[in-house]
């Protein structure tokens, strides 16, 4: 324990660390997929910009990138980083192979909730005279912002796992942390202390997540 | 605009907005050429045009009020403006304290009116509904089709509907197309259309509409239990023309009785058919049948059993 509160700082700038990682790269991969999903769904078979080489070239790179495990993206990608930031360690490093990594699974979790969305709208919004990009922006993203909301949410865990994995090959936050100052010294109260404030990351996460998507769906 | 379902009522309406492209022919709407349209012109067009649907398609997104506005906005409408247009459409068709709900807290008739208070807001000449009423309970039809019979009288447009309802047909048609096939096969005065249908299709058609006529399951099982004669006569718009019919039979010594029939009201005037089982010597039954031919009552024999 005493250890422990030699570390405190370092601990709360590890946490820091985590909360900046997966916030920004929240951000990033968010929009990036919202834009990769919205492809994928407007030029289906019937969409609104059916497009059959676009739709078959977005959904291979999408097949592609996602099975690939993140520690091995990571490290595949180490010099695409270094071409983009020079560096592929720290926090920056982490946040660029967060956030394209995930924009692939964003780009499906979209795609899967645009699908759901009731097509008599964009019909009717078709019917009113709206353009393609005019209904994607004013018809199809509201109409399905309840479920986008959960994928998002669903998304932000899985990008604090992402987070802890690039922790183990220097990106910095909790899973650096966890690895440095407790496994490396058999210190076990690190590791849970550790695990404990990512649960509670976790937790705040899904509970604001899933009181915006109540508010988008008035329910 | 009638048929039966899968013969094209659907893509017919939805050519007249281009949401469907023609693999070959013109559409015309009022001056427009459609079919000769860039994309970009045809969403012009299409803002000329409202349109309602069966499942009401509203946005649950927005309110009652933001769904009325919506088509206001693509045209570029200003706030002030766009805020008196609602107010005004909402009131037109008695919802203007719905105007902050969502779609989901109104009922099925209520949804239909916001529709169409969302087709009219830029003003369109022509109106398409599709099955607009055949989501709604009979009551409710009668509400939503009383509104469009308004939209058409009071603000003057011209309304496309499809329907397989007598009741909408009757409450609103002047005009009555029926399609086959992908064609339309009989096009003209309601009435017109559905006292003389020039073709087999169209008169079986129109009996399923006026369920006045005995479908070939139906005269079978009448058969069973009326051994006569079944003849089904068409109901002339004539003052007395049952108690004509009684009277012919009965100079001619035939027993007769309604065992099936229909009769409506269709632009203020009867129409319909009754089938009669006769019963008598054939010959009676013969000269009966050919007074009544004389004075222009025709009449349909169901075949033998
Ligand atoms: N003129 C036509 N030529 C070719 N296909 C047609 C034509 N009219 C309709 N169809 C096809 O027939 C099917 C049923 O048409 P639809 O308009 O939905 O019928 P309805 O609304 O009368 O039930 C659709 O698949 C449509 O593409
Ligand atoms: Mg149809």
């Amino acid at each position: 324990m005493n250890d422990f509160l030699n570390d405190l700082p370092l601990f709360v700038q590890s946490i820091g660390e985590t909360l900046l990682t997966v916030l920004i790269s929240l951000v990033v991969s968010g929009a990036l997929g919202l834009v990769l999903g919205v492809v994928l769904y407007v030029t289906r078979r019937d969409g609104l910009l059916q497009n059959r080489a676009v739709n078959i070239i977005v959904n291979v790179l999408v097949n592609i990138v996602r099975p690939i495990p993140f520690v091995i993206f990571v490290i595949a990608i180490f010099p695409l980083t270094v071409a983009v930031l020079g560096t592929y360690i720290g926090v920056p490093g982490a946040i660029f192979a967060i956030s394209l990594s995930a924009a692939f699974a964003v780009a499906r979790i979209v795609e899967q909730n645009l699908v759901a969305v009731d097509p008599g709208v964009i019909e009717a919004a078709r019917a009113m005279g709206a353009s393609p990009l005019r209904i994607i922006v004013t018809v199809l993203i509201p109409e399905g912002l309840g479920p986008l909301i959960l994928g998002f949410t669903f998304v932000y865990v899985g990008l604090i796992d992402m987070s802890a994995q690039a922790g183990v090959i220097g990106g910095g936050g909790l899973g650096s942390f966890a690895l440095s100052y407790g496994l490396q010294r058999y210190n076990y109260t690190i590791i849970y202390i550790t695990v404990a404030v990512i649960i509670v990351i976790v937790q705040l996460g899904q509970f604001f997540g899933n009181w915006l998507a109540r508010k988008a769906l008035r329910r | 605009m009638i048929g039966y379902s899968g013969a094209g009522k659907s893509t017919l309406v939805r050519l007249i907005n281009a949401l469907e492209r023609p693999t070959s022919g013109t559409v015309l709407v009022g001056d427009d050429e459609l079919t000769a349209l860039p994309e970009r012109r045809v969403r012009a067009v299409r803002r000329e045009i409202g349109m309602i649907f069966q499942q009401f398609n509203l946005f649950s997104s927005r309110t009652v009020a933001g769904n009325v506005a919506y088509p206001l906005k693509l045209a570029g409408v200003g706030q002030p403006e766009r805020d008196r247009k609602v107010a005004q459409l909402l009131d037109f068709v008695g919802l203007l304290e719905k105007a902050h709900a969502h779609p989901e807290q109104l009922s099925g008739g209520q949804k239909q009116r916001v529709g169409i208070a969302r087709a009219l807001a830029t003003d369109p000449k022509l109106l398409l509904a599709d099955e607009a009423t055949s989501a709604l309970d009979p009551e409710t039809t009668a509400d939503v089709l009383a509104l469009l019979k308004r939209v058409n009288r009071e603000l003057g447009v011209t309304i496309v509907v499809i329907t397989h309802e007598m009741e909408a047909i009757r409450s609103i048609a002047d005009r009555v197309a029926v399609m086959d096939a992908g064609r339309i096969v009989e096009l003209g005065d309601v009435y017109d259309v559905f006292a003389h249908p020039s073709t087999p299709t169209v008169a079986r058609f129109v009996a399923t509409v006026l369920h006045d006529r005995p479908s070939p399951e139906t005269v079978q099982r009448l058969r069973a239990a009326h051994p006569g004669r079944l003849v089904t006569i068409a109901v002339l718009d004539q003052k007395g023309f049952t108690g004509l019919l009684s009277r012919v039979f009965a100079e001619h010594g035939v027993e007769n009785q309604i065992v099936f029939g229909g009769i409506s009201e269709l632009q203020e005037r009867t129409i319909g058919a009754l089938t009669y089982e006769l019963t008598g010597e054939p010959a009676r039954i013969d000269a009966a049948l050919a007074a009544l031919a004389a004075q222009g009552i025709a009449h349909d024999e169901e075949a033998a059993a």
